[in-house]
């Protein structure tokens, strides 16, 4: 039981780094790869219907910490108390903005928007890597090359997401602020890569190769212009590498903690474990249900063909 | 002031903030989805362009509730490790199960809601808006039933130092939790309803009569909640009789174990036996005194100071009180003005304008009497608040975070409401002309 639990917990954990990476990146690179209002309104508009849902499988897996380990909820989010703050006043901000910035009507209003949503999502992108770091070594450089990792691993994840879902101007933008953000991500992850212990388990060496594979594998795809698949590879090494980092943090969650130590008892974890596993794959469901209705590219507002040509008429 | 005080301010600033917006949301999503239902069956225009309207309301307001939640779930474990360690066992499920149960729904639900107007089938699109605030009110339910085990913890063990639970479903039908559920949702949609009740006096003012309806419908749902709220408030006293005396002396300002006690209605102003016969159905009931209270919990607990602060206790069970039932009045008056399509007279109208802050006071005020009048425990008879508190997190670290806090909330406050009066001036928008069906709007977007 106790190890399924680490597993759920791992999986939810996993489930937001994937999704609310995406949604984070995106925010980071709205006001440099918007021009103008208009494409301004269309990059946010493709995390518009998402984000809460995504920002839920934060909410989830503190909370499955907090029923299935106690102890580990406890001591992880006490230990890390500054920081945190910090990702809730960037979280906090972010939603806000968010969620208002459509319903301003001044200019300068809307320049306050996009300010939470650039910090509100950079806070929070840098912090969850520096924080899961330090967990690991226990250091001020770790946590730094790990943040500096979460951030640029998100800017990727965000840009090619955004590659994905739009099209026009900001589809060319988005590729080559992707193809950028590789050559950032590339030298973090070989840096970031002795972070893994030399007595670590096989599988998380076989994890965390994977993940650079994929990284690379991602730039080269978005190169080549698939986007659908570029998205399948940043998203597939953003999973490993939580795999890798959940792989080596189930002996050790917390320094001088075991899971054993921390974990509730049998009636819980077990009365959960059913009723987790009846409504989660409802959930899964209509989550994947939303992606399915919002599936088709988003245009700039008075269509892709009029803004082009409108650019075309005026620029070159 | 060490570390607990500040952690407590914290708490106590964070958590009334919070709710300031979540009775919003509880109430107004219904009554969003009640106007959209209303225009899917009627098909008229005027319940469509209301929809719009107090959606975006309710929108800006959403915002806020979801944002200063995600903290509610991150400071038991930053500010209160020691009370999460001892209770996660039991309250962590209620808190899990909020979360993959409501929450998901809720936020998928109403992302599909905002930006589904022209994606989805009208009657799927209406669905979406009824899952997103069936939602929101599970997720009262649960966060109810873990504040409620903290007032009356049932249905667990202590092993080794911690709280083992050995009944969910005796957590989840806690009677605290089965007599409070109703009575902050009801509470909720008193708010909501006042809410609503201020914007349509002011719209009526303006000559808007489109807000007429509303302005009906609000009053028949804060009536009715009203009525829900009195009910279920009798039957949590009766509860609090005989599972928290101390809260209930200290709300009475009763020193001394009584026979027959009497109902303060304000320091010297008593109504004879009123007190018993509210707490246990019979005027000679006896009503434990919060003196002999604290010398049984010294008998039981070893020496301590076992009495809440009873100022606050007390009048804010007052203020409860009064608010919230001046409001429930004011919309019983209204209902008998407007009775048979008559006018709404402008003093009303204006008159209306009180029923935004009154509800609000009286919810505040009904958590500051729930909560404080828990202390010094955290859970009742098993771990007092100053055992409960982060023993590595500083001063200076809960003086920082306090600061930030406050300072963003200050912020956002303001700003919510700007945007807030900001809209209701400029009134519902006039809907595109050619297709009323298919309508885009882009207010709602991004």
């Amino acid at each position: 039981m106790i190890d399924i639990w680490f597993v759920i917990i791992a999986f939810l954990w996993t489930g937001y780094f994937v999704l609310e990476g995406f949604d984070f990146g995106v925010g980071m690179l709205s006001p440099f790869l918007g021009g103008n209002e208009g494409q301004r309104k269309q990059i946010l508009q493709t995390i518009g219907p998402v984000w809460d849902g995504n920002e839920v499988w934060l909410i989830t897996a503190v909370g499955a910490m907090f029923a299935a380990f106690p102890a580990w909820y406890a001591g992880f989010l006490s230990s890390f108390y500054l920081p945190l703050t910090l990702v809730l006043a960037g979280l906090i901000v972010r939603g806000v903005a968010l969620e208002w910035r459509g319903k301003l009507e001044h200019a300068s209003d809307r320049a306050w928007a996009d300010v939470g949503i650039l910090v509100g999502s950079a806070l929070p992108a840098f912090l969850w890597g520096a924080v899961f770091a330090d967990v690991l070594l226990d250091s001020g450089v770790a946590a730094l090359v790990g943040g500096a990792f979460s951030l640029a691993v998100t800017l990727l994840h965000g840009a090619v997401f955004l590659a994905l879902r739009t099209e026009g101007q900001v589809r060319r933008r988005a590729r080559a602020a992707a193809m950028g953000a590789v050559f950032a991500v590339i030298p973090l992850a070989i840096v970031a890569l002795p972070a893994i212990p030399g007595e670590g388990d096989l599988s998380v060496w076989v994890a965390a190769g994977g993940a650079m594979a994929l990284l690379a594998a991602g730039g080269s795809l978005i190169w080549r212009r698939r986007e659908g698949w570029a998205f399948a590879a940043t998203a597939g090494a953003i999973v490993l590498t939580s795999a890798a980092l959940f792989g080596m943090l189930a002996a050790r969650p917390l320094p001088g903690l075991t899971l054993a130590e921390a974990a509730s008892g049998p009636y819980t974890l077990n009365v959960l474990t059913w009723i987790g596993l009846a409504i989660l794959p409802f959930v899964l469901g209509y989550q994947g249900w939303t992606y399915w209705v919002f599936r088709k590219r988003i245009s700039a507002p008075g269509g892709a063909a009029q803004v082009e040509g409108a650019q075309a008429g005026i620029g070159h | 002031m060490d570390a607990l005080d500040l952690a407590r301010w914290q708490f106590g600033v964070t958590t009334v903030y919070h709710f300031l917006f979540v009775p919003l949301t509880i109430g107004l999503g219904v009554f969003v989805a009640g106007l959209q239902t209303a225009w899917h069956r009627t098909g008229k225009e005027h319940y469509l362009r209301l929809t719009k309207f107090f959606g975006k309301l309710f929108l800006i307001n959403f915002a806020m509730g979801v944002v200063t939640g995600i903290v509610q779930e991150f400071q038991f474990g930053m500010n209160w490790s020691e009370y999460s360690v001892f209770v996660g066992d039991v309250f962590g499920a209620p808190l899990a199960l909020e979360a993959l149960l409501a929450f998901f729904m809720e936020s998928t639900f109403l992302g599909l809601w905002i930006f589904g107007w022209d994606k989805l089938p009208k009657r799927v699109h209406l669905a979406t808006i009824w899952a997103a605030v069936i939602g929101s009110n599970i997720s009262a339910y649960f966060i109810l039933a873990a504040n409620a085990w903290m007032k009356h913890p049932v249905g667990y063990e202590v092993v080794d130092g911690k709280a083992r639970m050995t009944d969910l479903w005796a957590v989840l039908t806690n009677s605290t939790a089965l007599a409070q559920v109703p009575h902050v949702i009801a509470a909720s949609f008193i708010v909501a309803g006042g809410f609503v009740l201020a914007v349509s006096g002011y719209r009526l003012l303006k000559g808007d009569i489109t807000f007429r309806s509303p302005l009906r419908g609000a009053l028949v749902m804060t009536a009715i909640a009203g009525a829900v709220v009195a009910g279920t408030g009798d039957m949590s006293a009766k509860l609090m009789y005989e599972q928290q005396p101390m809260k209930l002396a200290a709300a009475e300002g009763l020193t001394h174990d009584t026979k027959g006690a009497p109902f303060h209605v304000l320091p010297g102003v008593e109504i004879p036996k009123l007190l018993s016969f509210l707490s246990a159905n019979d005027f000679e009931a006896t009503v434990q005194g919060t003196e002999d209270v604290q010398r049984r919990l010294e008998q039981r607990f070893g020496p301590g100071d076992y009495r809440p602060d009873q100022q606050v206790v007390f009048w804010s069970y007052r203020v409860m009180l009064s608010f919230g039932l001046s409001t429930v009045g004011l919309s019983v008056l209204g209902l008998w003005l407007t009775r048979r399509r008559r006018q709404v007279p402008p003093w009303y109208a204006r008159a209306l304008l009180l029923a935004l802050p009154l509800p609000l006071l009286a919810i505040i005020a009904g958590w500051l009497l729930s909560e404080i009048g828990r202390q010094p425990w955290t859970v009742a008879g098993e771990l007092l608040t100053a055992s409960s508190v982060s023993p590595g997190v500083s001063l200076a670290e809960v003086a920082t975070s306090l600061t930030l806090f406050t300072l963003v909330y200050g912020v956002l406050a303001v700003a919510e409401a700007v945007l807030l009066v900001r809209s209701v001036k400029k009134g519902p928008e006039q809907l595109p002309a050619p297709a009323p069906e298919r309508v885009r709007e882009p207010s709602l977007m991004y």
